[in-house]
Formats: structure tokens, C-alpha cells, sequence
């Protein structure tokens, strides 16, 4: 078993700062050791810069960050000797095969001899890499240098992981294969996972604990039912219903109940948004007004929803800081069309 | 079980947490290496100095008869000094495409690693950064002294055979210096297409970039350095060029002394002519009582040191401002 409480990753009101821009705004998170976060958020928001910051290749403009107690910006070497970093859009030396860039990576590790090769062949079949590991890497598809990406960051056995957007442009049978491993990464191997990404369904997965961040701040933090019920004290709930028959007395009868703010009409469902959960109530009245109920579904159970509305609380909110002001028009002109949608 | 294994590995990585900067600058000198003498771009440059150093070769001892008949003494040397009818010498064709070596070697050091994935992943590993540009500048200037000591000496051997000529002890160590100041030359244009691909994100930019300086250097350096010679001391009548043409020529070769392809030439030029007594303006005054004879092995040293550190510096300075722009700069993937 491995233990849990001990902090792995901690930060510390980290802020990075470009010029006027902020990229990471008072971040404070902590690590437990074995966790698998996934640090979600649009492009742009700051999660590389994140990432560079613990990994001690940017400098901080305030606050600190430190990995197994030892200081990011100031120790970066200890740091690095224990975290592997798997960057978006991981490149290999074309020239060389796969084996050699993963022989190469060992050698800077300090690492030699029988000993690495003996690594290198048992990372390789572990991540289905044995056949393609002589062939020169720039041959490799886009799936397969990921997953050497991924045999090259365990080569130092690595505490921590880091992963930016591991995931992106992977097909589908990449994606399966690619969740696996870092599913045996986190749950076998006990390691800890960092994993920064804009697609929800895969972090979904893997992750204990999600982040969503947004315009440099880390806005929500917690597991999935955490971030359900944070949502769920702000009083705004949307109900999918499908009921048979589905006429416009039912309309009219819906309009009529307290608590109800509006209902859309969706194809065959409708959506009701309403101030509270009205989930009892309803069945209630319907079955009494004699409707069958085909379809009753409370939204915002999966990530997708969270996601989706927490980066409308956060767009909201920058307009009300005059925020939007600085941001390019073509996101103002878009945001209410979304709204709508 | 898993956890004892587990443990163990960790145990270990915890032995590794003291890495030492040397290990990694080691591994990444002998990859980088590895990468010039594998590359393609490196067969081409050996095969442009392989033909044009014989080229000059032959020249030089298709024209040997005639250069014996005028002086007769540093024969050897004149199998890299002198050229043939149409053909330059070996130092000449050096001077002028030795910096398409160096450029060739480093002008896409930095900017391919960025564009194609790779520094992002060796900064993370446990090596210093600055491992990372030490090791492609030191990986570089190896390549250039094997290349360039290899090539002098299958030269001077080559010509041992084909003339029969035997070098003097004076005449091997004059041809090490003249070597070894090719080396720092070449080195400087290294470190300059280095400093290039620190600061261009494109390699076609870095590369035409250092291209345009070599050439500046190459050709037009001189221009600039009569005109501006001229413009401050102007020689338009007899009166001016009376008062003026010392100062006229001291200041047009001070400039083109700023440039490396004339500072090299002139020290190439110095180290492998022993008549070469002066290399700044002398006056008949100074003349005065001097026998013509040649200079020894030291006092020609003696006359190109400045320009041996001049070389120096300049490379330094080039690759300092480069390491500086290195570090600096943010990693980020575009």
C-alpha cells in the first residue's frame, strides 16, 4: 500500500506573470502522494505554464512550488531527477531509432551499461513499443511517439508524472491503450500523476482529483462528486424529461409549478431549469395527472456538465471584472451564442 | 512484494539524486557527435574541403618549380601558401569556406530542437541547461579540429609523397599553429551560427542570417573600410595624401581587422611566410639598417598572438552571448 497522506506536489499562491497578462494566478494545490490529478481547463489557460513553473524551467513571479520538499525554481536539478515530463507534442530525434532516444535519455540520467538496456527492452515491451524500437523515430505515428514518450519518462522511474495534453490527436485505439497505461501508472506503479488537459472524457477516467482552470486561476478543485455538489449550492438545476404524451397541457401544467425558471423543448425532451431539485416532486405530479414518465435525468452528474458550467461561472464573472475587455473580440462575439446554444 | 520491489527502485533513485553536470554534458557531447559525424550534412562538407584542398594541392605543386626558382628556403610551406595558375592556395580556400563549416555545423543547434519536440524533453531531464549549449558548442569545435587536423596533415603527407619534399621542425610546428588558429576560426563561426539559432525560431532564418554576416565579412567589410578610411582621412590631392595616408592606412586595416576573415588571413598569412616581418605600416625610418632575412618561429608568434586572442575573444564572446540568450529564453514548445 502506499501511503497516501504524504504531499507529493505543493504550491504556494504561485503566480506567473507575462507582462500586464497574467498566466497562473495564486495557484495553491497539494499533491497526496499516489493521486492522479488531472488539471483541466482551455487552451491557453495556463496549465503548461504550470507545469514549467514545478518543473524549475520558468520562474515564478511570486509564491513557490516545491516537489518532495525540495524547492522548484531553486533545486530544479533534485526536482527533475524525480519528475518525468511527458511535454504536448513530444519529439524524438528522427535520426535515431526509438531505442537509441530512450538509450540517450538514460545516459542523461546518469544511467548505463547493462543495466539500461535491460530497462529500455522491459519499458519497451511494456509500452507495445518491441517491434517499431528499430526503426528511426521520425517514421513513428503520432501514437507511437507518445507511447515512447512514455517508456522515455519512465527510464529515470520517476515519483511524479507529469503529462501535458497526453492525449491530444491520439485515434481512438491509441487513446484506449494509452488511458491503460497511465491507468498502471497511477494504480499499479504508485506513482504520482499530473495530467493537464482539455478533454474531459480521458481525464474522467483516470483522475482521483480534478482542477479546472481557467484564465490562470484554479476555480474549482476536488473529486467529481465535490465538484457536483459545489454546483449544485449555487441552485441551478436542469432537468431532462421525457414524458408520454408530451402535449402542450403538460407545458402549461409544468409553467404552473413553483420553482420552475423555464423549459425548453429539446426533440422529445424537455429542459427545465428550476432553482432546487424537483425531481420528487415531479414524478409525483405526473404520475397524479396520469403521464408516464420514459426519460427523467438530473444534469451535471458527469464532468462534461461541470466543465461546461464552471467555464460559464468563470466567463461571467470575468465580465464582471471588465476583464473581457483586454481578451480578443472574437471570444466576446461568441460568448453569446453559446449562451443560447 | 510489488511494494519491496518498488521500494528498492526508489532506494535507488534516491543513490541518483546527486547528478553530476559532467555526466549529462558527457552523454550529450557524444550524442551531438554522433549526430554531426552521422549526418549527411557533414559528408558534404568533408566532400567540398576534401576537393577543394586537393585542388589547391595540385595547384600548389603544379606551380612549385616556379616558386623554388624565386626563393628556395620553407619550400614545404609553400605547398599551402601557394596556388596555381588559376588555382587559390589550400590557407586561401580555408579563409573562405571554413566558415561554411562552422555554420553548417550550428546554424540549426537550438531552433530544430525546439521545433521538433526535444528541448522541451531534455530540459527536463536532471542536466543543467546550460549542459545543453556547452555540449553542442564543445561537440562542434571537435568536429572542426579533427576535420581541420586531418586535413592539414593528409595534405602535408600527400605532398611529402608527390614531391618528396621533408618538412623542417620549424616548417611542422609553423603548419600546427596555422592549424590550430583554423580551429579558432572555425570556431568562431560556429559559435556565431549558434547565436543565430538561439535567436531565430526558423533554421532557414538562422541559416540565411549567419550566411549574410559570413558574407559581409567575406566581401564587403573591406569596402566599408576603405570608405570610411577615405572619408576621414581624405587622399584627394597630393597635399592630403602627404599628410593623411598613414592615418588613412592605419585606420582602413583597424577596421578590417574587426572582421575575422581578414584577422585570419593576415595571421595565416604572417605564421606561414616567414618574410613577413610587419604587419602594420612601417616607416622608411624604421626600415633603416633592417637586413632582409626571415623571421624565427618565435618573433612571428610573437606577431599574430594578438590576433590569435582577437580570434579568441571574438569566439567567446559570440558563444557568451549565445549561452546568455539560451538561458534566458522561456522553453516552450512554439
Amino acid at each position: 500500500m502506499v501511503q497516501k497522506n504524504e504531499a507529493v506536489i505543493v504550491t504556494e499562491h504561485l503566480t506567473k506573470r507575462y507582462g500586464s497578462k497574467i498566466a497562473v494566478n495564486d495557484l495553491n494545490l497539494t499533491l497526496r502522494k499516489g493521486e492522479a490529478f488531472g488539471l483541466l481547463g482551455p487552451n491557453g489557460a495556463g496549465k503548461t505554464t504550470t507545469i514549467l513553473m514545478l518543473l524549475g524551467l520558468t520562474e515564478p513571479s511570486a509564491g513557490r512550488a516545491s516537489i518532495n520538499g525540495k524547492d522548484c525554481t531553486k533545486d530544479p536539478l533534485a526536482v527533475k531527477s524525480v519528475v518525468g515530463y511527458l511535454p504536448d507534442n513530444v519529439g524524438f530525434y528522427g535520426d535515431m531509432t526509438g531505442r537509441q532516444n530512450l538509450r540517450f535519455t538514460g545516459r542523461l540520467n546518469g544511467r548505463g551499461g547493462e543495466e539500461l538496456e535491460k530497462r529500455i527492452d522491459s519499458l519497451l515491451e511494456r509500452v507495445g513499443m518491441t517491434e517499431a524500437a528499430d526503426q528511426k523515430a521520425s517514421t513513428y505515428s503520432k501514437g507511437m511517439r507518445q507511447r515512447l514518450g512514455i517508456a522515455d519518462v519512465l527510464i529515470k522511474d520517476p515519483e511524479v508524472i507529469i503529462m501535458d495534453e497526453p492525449t491530444l490527436g491520439i485515434d481512438p485505439e491509441g487513446m484506449r491503450e494509452l488511458l491503460n497505461l497511465m491507468r498502471e501508472l497511477s494504480q499499479e506503479d504508485g506513482r504520482t500523476l499530473l495530467i493537464s488537459s482539455h478533454q474531459l472524457h480521458q481525464i474522467q477516467q483516470i483522475c482521483d482529483r480534478v482542477g479546472i482552470f481557467v484564465e490562470g486561476k484554479l476555480i474549482a478543485c476536488g473529486n467529481l462528486k465535490e465538484l457536483e455538489d459545489h454546483i449544485r449550492k449555487d441552485g441551478h438545476f436542469e432537468l431532462e424529461l421525457g414524458a408520454a404524451p408530451c402535449d402542450d397541457r403538460l407545458l402549461g401544467m409544468l409553467q404552473s409549478q413553483q420553482g420552475i425558471e423555464s423549459i425548453e423543448k429539446q426533440g422529445d425532451l424537455l429542459l427545465i431549469h428550476s432553482r432546487k431539485d424537483i425531481r420528487a416532486e415531479l414524478s409525483r405530479f405526473l404520475g397524479e395527472s396520469g403521464y408516464t414518465i420514459l426519460h427523467l435525468h438530473q444534469r451535471g452528474g458527469d464532468l462534461d456538465e461541470i466543465y461546461r458550467r464552471y467555464f460559464e461561472k468563470a466567463g461571467q464573472s470575468d465580465e464582471r471584472n471588465q476583464f473581457g475587455k483586454e481578451k480578443k473580440k472574437g471570444f466576446r462575439f461568441r460568448k453569446p451564442s453559446k449562451a443560447k446554444a | 512484494m510489488a511494494k519491496k520491489k518498488r521500494r528498492a527502485s526508489d532506494s535507488g533513485s534516491l543513490q541518483k539524486q546527486k547528478p553530476r553536470s559532467a555526466t549529462g554534458r558527457h552523454a550529450l557531447f557524444c550524442k551531438e557527435l554522433g549526430d554531426h559525424l552521422h549526418s549527411r550534412r557533414f559528408l558534404i562538407i568533408v566532400f567540398l574541403i576534401v576537393v577543394t584542398s586537393f585542388a589547391s594541392l595540385y595547384g600548389s605543386i603544379s606551380g612549385l618549380s616556379e616558386a623554388l626558382e624565386s626563393d628556395s628556403n620553407f619550400i614545404f610551406l609553400k605547398l599551402y601558401t601557394s596556388g596555381g595558375s588559376s588555382i587559390p592556395s589550400f590557407t586561401s580556400f580555408i579563409a573562405l569556406l571554413g566558415p561554411i563549416v562552422g555554420l553548417a555545423l550550428g546554424f540549426d543547434a537550438i531552433n530544430s530542437e525546439r521545433s521538433g519536440g526535444t528541448l522541451n524533453r531534455l530540459v527536463a531531464q536532471p542536466i543543467y541547461r546550460d549542459s545543453i549549449i556547452i555540449g553542442k558548442f564543445l561537440a562542434g569545435t571537435a568536429v572542426i579540429a579533427m576535420m581541420v587536423f586531418s586535413m592539414g596533415i593528409a595534405i602535408g603527407a600527400i605532398g611529402m609523397y608527390a614531391t618528396g619534399l621533408v618538412p623542417e621542425t620549424e616548417e611542422v610546428m609553423r603548419i600546427f599553429v596555422f592549424l590550430f588558429f583554423t580551429v579558432v576560426y572555425i570556431s568562431f563561426w560556429l559559435a556565431l551560427s549558434i547565436l543565430f539559432s538561439v535567436l531565430c525560431r526558423h533554421t532557414a532564418t538562422s541559416a540565411l542570417a549567419s550566411i549574410a554576416v559570413w558574407i559581409f565579412f567575406a566581401i564587403f567589410m573591406s569596402l566599408v573600410a576603405s570608405i570610411v578610411a577615405n572619408a576621414v582621412y581624405p587622399m584627394t590631392n597630393d597635399y592630403e595624401a602627404l599628410v593623411n595616408s598613414m592615418g588613412n592606412y592605419t585606420l582602413e586595416i583597424g577596421m578590417n581587422r574587426i572582421s575575422p576573415y581578414y584577422l585570419y588571413s593576415e595571421a595565416v598569412s604572417t605564421i606561414m611566410n616567414p618574410t613577413v616581418r610587419a604587419i602594420n605600416a612601417v616607416t622608411m625610418d624604421q626600415l633603416v639598417g633592417a637586413i632582409s632575412g626571415y623571421l624565427s618561429f618565435g618573433q612571428s608568434l610573437l606577431l599574430v598572438w594578438p590576433h590569435l586572442v582577437g580570434l579568441a575573444a571574438m569566439m567567446l564572446i559570440t558563444f557568451g552571448l549565445s549561452y546568455i540568450g539560451f538561458m534566458r529564453q522561456e522553453i516552450r514548445a512554439n
